[in-house]
């Protein structure tokens, strides 16, 4: 009871500034905004191009847009030392991070639903059929970027080179994610659409294994 | 400010060390405060007072050594370490911290900020707790404009009222009149001392003689992390405050 009430105090928390200041959701809509154009310029795609490269395209542009997104996770906590005041106030650590990560997630769906309709005009890409299924991989993926994000967020955060540090350690890390979330999105962008369970199971176990490694030791990556 | 009716607690420091790779923050520090005694820390900067503050609100791990917070009512024998090498215990029920940096959000109103830590904390009728020391703090007026509007002083004002939220039997401050201007200060050293008189437990951080280093009624001097002068006695208690800025 105290784990979900931290946790939903400190969301509403992460909501309200954002929602305030609208730098995240910003500069991640301007971001993906700018790579999804761009591509669509450089090469002309026909139907079964935009099938093949879009989705690996969506998803990089997901991805790097997440790392500028979960930059400033911790380290606006940093301003005026106010995650020592959390850290004194909450019973349960790990609501910190929870409340951070659902916060990541709900930022990241945002900025891709409000992308998706713009990737599939200037792709030529059917979506609306496959749309369940869709949001269902964004919110797998999304969840996967931002657990691992979090985490490394609140360690770079204390490191040195803390703006290297986050997309060197965030990107390798990822890599499995981006490449089971293609794969999914690949099938269901297929002439005949179909759900890759295999993927789709690969992003649960994923979301799963680091969101229990994040509850067990997660406490150690907020100490001084 | 209405003063709260604390249960006394002191504080023990037993051989805490804390070392940063080779560099010893603090060296040896044993040393125990009375329940409702107000201690003054002083030194230069990088003498360790900032750590040991930070080890006493449960911020920091020591490297070796134990904290705990006896009670004035004989339990100190039996008392929990509060931080030890191998944990720190959240020290949020017992003590309340104001550090260096403000600790509150700039882009909340400061009634934001103190309903999130009081929820957070969970105090009992938040809402009415947090209208109160908006109140005492002289902020009511201001309860909805955002902290980044606030001067160096009414932050200050919020971070203090966040500390207070819980009503803690321990308050730790880390140099609280900094960017205070004199009638800020004022402000705080009629606060502090009503919180004194009270019966709460204080130990701050001090740079210098000020309205508010008048209120220590004992002073620690650190020097490389080391206790070099430890005094009750009140023209010491003086010299060791202004002769640490030298």
């Amino acid at each position: 009871m105290s784990l979900l009430s931290s946790t939903t105090a400190l969301l509403g928390k992460e909501l309200r500034t954002e929602f305030r200041s609208r730098e995240l959701l910003t500069t991640t809509v301007v971001f993906i905004l700018m790579v999804i154009v761009l591509f669509s310029f450089t090469f002309d795609p026909t139907y079964n191009e935009s099938r093949r490269f879009g989705p690996g395209l969506l998803w990089l542009a997901f991805l790097f847009a997440a790392s500028l997104m979960l930059q400033p996770c911790f380290l606006r906590e940093q301003n005026n030392d106010t995650l020592s005041a959390l850290r004194l106030s909450v019973s349960d650590p790990f609501a910190i991070f929870l409340a951070k990560l659902v916060a990541n997630t709900l930022f990241l769906l945002f900025t891709e639903v409000l992308m998706l309709p713009v990737f599939a005009i200037l792709y030529n890409v059917p979506v609306l059929r496959v749309l369940p299924q869709l949001l269902l991989v964004f919110f797998l993926g999304s969840l996967g970027v931002s657990i691992a994000g979090t985490a490394l967020s609140a360690i770079s955060a204390q490191a040195r080179m803390r703006e290297l540090l986050l997309p060197l350690l965030l990107l390798p890390l990822l890599t499995p994610v981006l490449v089971a979330s293609t794969q999914v999105t690949v099938g269901l962008l297929d002439a005949s659409p179909y759900l890759e369970w295999k993927g789709v199971g690969f992003l649960v176990v994923f979301d799963v294994i680091f969101l229990t490694a994040l509850w067990l030791f997660g406490e150690y990556l907020l100490e001084e | 400010m209405t003063s709260p009716r604390f249960s006394p607690t002191g504080i023990r420091f037993e051989n805490i060390e804390k070392r940063y790779g080779g560099l010893a923050a603090l060296r040896r520090i044993r040393f125990e405060i009375a329940a409702g005694e107000c201690v003054a820390l002083a030194g230069r900067n990088g003498s360790g007072k900032t750590t040991l503050l930070r080890i006493a609100a449960g911020l920091v791990r020591p490297s070796s050594g134990e904290l705990t917070f006896p009670s004035a009512a004989g339990a100190s024998a039996g008392a929990a370490p509060v931080a030890s090498k191998t944990k720190t215990v959240r020290a949020q029920a017992t003590a309340g911290f104001v550090a260096h940096a403000t600790m509150v959000y700039d882009e909340l109103t400061a009634e934001e900020n103190l309903l999130l830590f009081a929820r957070l904390q969970q105090t009992p009728d938040a809402a009415s707790r947090v209208d109160k020391l908006l109140d005492e703090v002289g902020l009511f007026d201001r309860r909805d404009s955002l902290v980044r509007t606030f001067s160096r002083g009414m932050r200050q004002r919020v971070a203090i009222a966040r500390a207070l939220l819980h009503e803690p039997s321990i308050l730790l401050l880390d140099e609280p009149s900094t960017g205070l201007d004199p009638q800020g200060v004022a402000w705080l050293a009629a606060t502090l001392r009503q919180l004194r008189d009270a019966g709460c437990t204080i130990l701050m951080s001090l740079h210098g003689e000020s309205e508010i280093s008048m209120l220590a009624t004992r002073a620690i001097r650190l020097d490389a992390g080391l206790i070099v002068a430890d005094t009750r006695a009140g023209a010491e208690v003086r010299s060791i405050l202004t002769f640490a800025d030298a």
